[in-house]
């Protein structure tokens, strides 16, 4: 069969799902890997990737010297307990409606997470898309619309976006939270510790998408680590390995795009002038297990501090710590796997989670919880 | 957070800068106020959070397929 013809959902599914090429591929990492006698170790920088990797048990398809390493790439993971307090105390303020993205509702935070603030009376929406706010803010002329803005490169254009069509119709009652943070600042810091374990990484698809597979090039050079920049789907991990281990077989160090169809080297432009236009870049954001990391996010310009709900509410600025268990930190920086915790699956589930990496579906914790795979030791 | 399925435009609303998209059989709309290229009905997208970053590479997602098949081929060979 011809299938030149048009692009179809099937061509840009099924094809990037199908078994047969999965295993096909896997074969040929075997040959390419065949000539190299040492571990390979990779991280997968998106909690997507794990996800996909975790889903279709893609680490036991591949050779033994392969480990995939879980990065910090699950926006509700990194964020650290006071901010999401941040949220729990603004929701309970009067008059207030705090709008998010459906992945912050189970995060715990100290006094608990925004489902328990709901429970108290806050009244808590959340969206599909950021402009859904505008509807939410017209509704509620008298009420304040906080939006807790949460996520990467990929996020951060859409709440520009929202706060230039509340600009452009004039509306008063949306403030913001930002909690935008950056990729390449914390795969620097996981990289360049003395301990790091990393040899390789696998780029995130969508934040890549919008910022282009340049951000990636300096960690390229500085740190002669192969990178490749994959897509979602099965398939298209499974090739970034292989595009991988054939650096490894050739001894190059570059940067490379498996995923094609989605990612150029400069990105979106316009999104990226809408992050310029709103945001630049903050001293520094404390990500949850992992700490400070300068110029990893953004806030917004000064020029729109009026907007800014941190400035607006009477809210706390102290560090707290994580329960004490919890190894989400080492996770997070590929030190530890979930196992290595002992309250993974015990006193920490998904539907009790202690730590933020077992919250989201994208979480380390929670993918091992939900498929039990990875027992490969 | 991510969504991974690209979607195809089966209508352009230029008064609200947006499209309706069919992911897979579900009907969406989807904001073209980050999209940097023009779209036309029956062309592929991205999606994130609602709003289209990018149209799927044509050119590229068929080469990638073509390269699949040809792995594919090889193996009914053998
Ligand atoms: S299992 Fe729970 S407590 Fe342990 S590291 Fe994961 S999230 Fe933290």
């Amino acid at each position: 069969m011809n299938k030149k013809s048009k692009l179809s959902f099937s061509l840009l599914l099924d094809d990037y799902r199908d078994s047969h090429i999965i295993k096909k591929i896997a074969e040929r990492i075997d040959q390419s890997i065949a000539g190299i006698d040492r571990k390979i170790r990779i991280m997968e920088v998106c909690g997507g990737h794990t996800h996909i990797i975790a889903k279709y048990g893609l680490e036991q398809i591949l050779p033994e010297t392969i480990e995939f390493i879980h990065g910090p790439g699950c926006p509700v993971c990194i964020m650290p307990k006071e901010r999401i307090d941040h949220a729990y105390i603004m929701s309970l303020e009067k008059d207030v409606i705090l709008v998010s993205l459906g992945d912050m509702m189970r995060v715990p935070g100290s006094y608990g997470s925004l489902f328990d603030a709901r429970a108290k009376g806050a009244d808590i929406r959340f969206v599909y898309s950021p402009l859904d706010t505008l509807d939410i803010a017209k509704e509620n002329p008298d009420k304040r619309i906080v939006f807790f803005a949460i996520g990467f490169e990929t996020t951060t254009p859409m709440t520009a976006a929202l706060i230039e069509r509340q600009i452009k119709e004039s509306l008063k009652n949306i403030l913001y939270h930002i909690n935008h943070v950056t990729v390449p600042e914390p795969m620097e810091v996981v990289v360049s510790e003395d301990d790091s374990n990393i040899d390789a990484f696998i780029a995130p698809s969508h934040v890549s998408v919008i910022t282009g597979a340049k951000i990636y090039q300096p960690i390229v050079n500085k740190y002669k680590i192969p990178i490749v920049v994959s897509g979602f789907e099965p398939v298209d991990v499974m090739e970034s390995v292989r595009m991988i281990v054939q650096q490894f077989a050739d001894n190059r160090a570059e940067l490379e795009i498996e995923y094609k169809r989605g990612v150029t080297t400069e990105g979106n432009i316009k999104a990226q002038k809408m992050i310029d236009k709103y945001f630049e870049k903050d001293d520094f954001f404390r990500w949850r297990g992992v700490g400070d990391i300068p110029q990893s996010s953004y806030r917004l310009r000064s020029e729109y501090s009026y907007l800014n709900a941190e400035l607006i509410f009477d809210l706390p600025d102290n560090s707290i710590d994580d329960h004490k268990l919890c190894m989400c930190g080492d996770i997070l920086k590929g030190k530890a796997k979930p196992f290595d915790c002992k309250a993974f699956g015990k006193t920490c589930t998904p539907g009790k989670p202690l730590g933020a990496c077992m919250v989201s579906d994208e979480g380390s914790c929670a993918a091992y919880y939900r498929y039990g795979r990875f027992n490969k030791i | 957070m991510c969504l991974a399925i690209p979607s195809k435009v089966i209508e352009i609303d230029h008064e609200m800068n947006s499209i309706t998209v069919d992911t897979m059989g579900a009907a969406r709309s989807a904001s073209l106020d980050l999209l940097p290229e023009p779209v036309e009905i029956g062309d592929y997208v991205i999606l994130h959070v609602g709003f289209a970053i990018r149209k799927v590479d044509e050119k590229s997602a068929i080469e990638v397929i073509d390269y699949y098949n040809e792995i594919l081929a090889d193996e009914q060979e053998e």
